[in-house]
């Protein structure tokens, strides 16, 4: 291993070296230029040190193995790897801003700022988890946002990649990360559920809704076992003004196995976007931690027992999609309606882990934006809700699996879209316009939204008798 | 340059033309074959024949255990394969028995080793089925990557710093870089006779430059290669895990 000192100033592999950004104890961070390249750009070196820990140098390359593959806005953009024979490096996309540290002092947060957060940070786990990768360090210092406010983040040094060997696994029988985010099932050695990151995320948001971490800073292994049998201070008993929703959602964050947690980021993301269609259970009233007993029963029994095992990644149950079902109740036979439940139950049925989310777009006048009672003075909006939850009745789906959302907009394609965009949506389900005349005059909604969506679309159409 | 490495084709010719064919789309510019040309399948002389053409045009051939048992014993051999190398030896040609009689033990392509069964005794024809029978293979080269076959499962080992072993079992189409700090041992799959569950035909592509290994799959027609062995009298079994891939 060669050992340059690296100074403002050396040139390596093209790359003019410029100020020290940051000095840590796995790596250092400098601002980087080339020549004809006008990326502001980052080289991460890591601290190698003959007979020192091991782990520096395998989360190394683990991110020299990671960076490459990922995409999308949520990571900083990958631009050039070191050889580890002459000396090891990574260039990349050196984003403007701060990390959410700072925020630190001031906390704590309003319940909807912190979800805000939580929101867009979820969003940015679930382009991580679409691509195979867990992050397994998620806490304030390694995450960043784009002056667009979508969340970044930063750091793959203990990720987890589902096709790549996993060099970190094997190596160190420690767990590691960051002990007051670390899931208890990272505690015990997985590293390749990708709900561990939403644990840490619930950890981020519990912290930053209260001002207390939720399982405080341990330093041993039997500290950070105790969130194993050990349940969090409730939020609301730390800070009464929290709405239940909040504490619902941090909770089921917080939930010691993965099972119990949401079962995507998306989903999560979804929730946080949406407290009043959070389905509320015990969680969110509860105000005092577990009794003594039931502690102690959980204590007694085998550490292995207490959590879940990872999801078999390739079972299509495991899949836990987001599908919409865009829901016209202007222009509904009781046929149509019929057919897209059937459609529905039948994507539901297959993921038992699925949600599905039905949209109803109210027709905005574009000259009297603001006329939300029509001409009997009846609130449009409320009408709407009662029609779309008539029309999911006899799915008898129950209530954590099922949200309903009125859309208020111009255009209904383009916010179906858009829904579907910032809601991680997989799969849109949408009835065709039954009378083709129409569909000549006011063009076709469904045929926008199949062709531009980000997911798929399932148009469901009756069947056209032939003497029409 | 960008190797397409083919192991365990046995004697299965359908399944070898697949994976040629699905090598050459994917640009491969030298082949090597990681041993048991013959041995279980049905079509022992023409596989050996295309296969000494290819080598006569610059591909690289060693010996499997199927292969050195035409010359030599069975011993060793379980009673199907042991039928199955009886079944072969009179239906290969002079020439054919030649070539496969002068293949190579092992063979280094840069700072690759290529070994039909693993590094520590290739003679002994051991099996790398788990991390300390890779480690034993590893702990014998000095070589940074080994590639081998023999065990028809696609498999990926790597030694860390500290002499530990990890296990990673590849999925297809993903480039792997074989990072040169440390010690990888590759197992391919099969392309005759798959054992992972997948009856579509196992091989590799490996891009000397990056080091990149990938595993790669050549769908082809498994029905037809089954009722060829049945056609062929050789033992039921070994049709029978051609349509299911175990």
């Amino acid at each position: 291993m060669a050992k340059t000192r690296l100074e403002t100033g050396s040139v390596l592999d093209g790359f003019t070296v410029g100020e020290l950004i940051h000095r840590g104890g796995m790596a250092s961070l400098w601002e980087v230029t080339r020549a004809g390249d006008q990326t502001p750009m980052l080289m991460k070196i890591p601290v190698l040190h003959e007979g020192e820990d091991p782990a520096a140098i395998v989360s190394f390359e683990m991110e020299q193995m990671i960076m490459p593959r990922l995409k999308g806005g949520h990571v900083p953009r990958h631009i050039a790897n070191g050889d580890f024979a002459v000396q090891p490096f990574i260039v990349m996309e050196r984003l403007s801003g701060e990390t959410l540290l700072p925020k630190l002092k001031e906390l704590p947060l309003s319940a909807e700022a912190v979800a805000d957060y939580g929101a867009r940070i979820a969003d940015a786990l679930q382009s991580l988890h679409y691509q195979g990768v867990v992050h397994l360090d998620l806490k304030p210092s390694n995450i960043m946002f784009r002056p667009t406010g979508e969340a970044v983040m930063i750091d793959f040094g203990l990720a987890h990649h589902r096709d790549l060997p996993d060099l970190m696994q094997e190596e160190f029988r420690l767990p590691y990360g960051t002990a007051p985010y670390m899931a208890p099932e990272q505690v015990m050695g997985i590293r390749s559920d990708t709900r561990s990151d939403l644990f840490a995320l619930g950890c981020l948001m519990y912290f930053f809704a209260t001002g207390t971490r939720p399982f405080g800073d341990p330093h041993k292994l039997k500290g950070l076992k105790q969130r194993l049998w050990r349940d969090p201070v409730p939020p609301r008993k730390l800070k009464p003004d929290l709405p239940p929703w909040f504490q619902e959602i941090v909770l089921r964050c917080l939930e010691v196995k993965a099972g119990r947690r949401h079962p995507s980021a998306a989903q999560l993301a979804h929730d946080l976007r949406n407290p009043e269609q959070v389905a509320l259970t015990a969680r969110a009233g509860k105000l005092e931690q577990d009794g003594f007993f039931a502690v102690l029963k959980r204590k007694g029994e085998p550490h292995l027992t207490l959590i879940d095992k990872p999801m078999d990644v390739e079972a299509e149950a495991s899949d836990a999609p987001i599908v919409a079902v865009a829901i016209n109740l202007d222009n509904m036979t009781p046929d149509l309606a019929d057919k897209l439940r059937r459609t529905a139950l039948r994507i539901l049925e297959r993921s038992p882990q699925a949600r599905l989310a039905c949209l109803n777009v109210l027709k905005l006048n574009r000259i009297a934006m603001d006329q939300s009672l029509d001409a009997e003075g009846n609130n449009k909006h409320v009408q709407r809700l009662v029609g779309l939850k008539d029309w999911a009745r006899p799915m008898k789906l129950s209530a954590g699996r099922i949200t309903f959302h009125v859309l208020e907009a111009v255009d209904p394609a383009e916010t179906i879209l858009d829904y579907a965009r910032k809601n991680n949506v997989d799969h849109i389900l949408m009835g065709a316009r039954e009378n083709s005349a129409m569909r000549k005059i006011l063009g076709s909604v469904s045929g926008k939204v199949a062709a531009e969506a980000p997911c798929s679309v399932t148009v469901v159409r009756n069947r056209q008798t032939t003497e029409e | 340059m960008r190797l397409g490495i083919i192991s365990d084709v046995h004697a299965n010719q359908l399944a070898l033309e697949a994976c040629l064919e699905a090598g050459a789309r994917l640009g491969v510019e030298r082949l090597v074959f990681l041993g048991d040309i013959v041995g279980y399948g049905p079509d022992p002389e023409a596989v050996t024949q295309r296969v000494m053409a290819l080598v006569a045009s610059g591909a690289l051939a060693i010996m499997g255990n199927h292969d050195a048992a035409i010359a030599g014993g069975s011993s060793g051999m379980n009673e199907v394969a042991a039928a199955a190398i009886a079944w072969t030896r009179p239906r290969l040609s002079e020439s054919s028995r030649e070539f496969l009689a002068g293949l190579a033990m092992v063979a280094a392509l840069d700072d690759v080793l290529l070994v039909h069964s693993e590094a520590s005794a290739p003679a002994r024809w051991f099996y790398v089925t788990d991390a300390s029978a890779a480690m034993r293979s590893l702990i014998a080269t000095p070589h940074r990557a080994t590639v081998c076959g023999h065990v028809h499962v696609p498999q990926l080992y790597c030694m860390t710093a500290t002499a530990k072993v990890v296990t990673h079992r590849p999925a297809t189409d993903v480039m792997i870089e074989l990072s040169p700090q440390r010690q990888w041992l590759a197992v391919a799959g099969a392309a005759g006779q798959p054992r992972d569950g997948n009856p579509a035909a196992s091989f590799l592509t490996y891009d000397t430059q990056s080091r990149a290994l990938t595993w790669r799959r050549a769908p082809y027609h498994h029905e037809a290669a089954a009722e060829r062995v049945r056609a062929a009298g050789l033992p039921e079994r070994l049709a029978s895990r051609l349509l299911s891939g175990t």
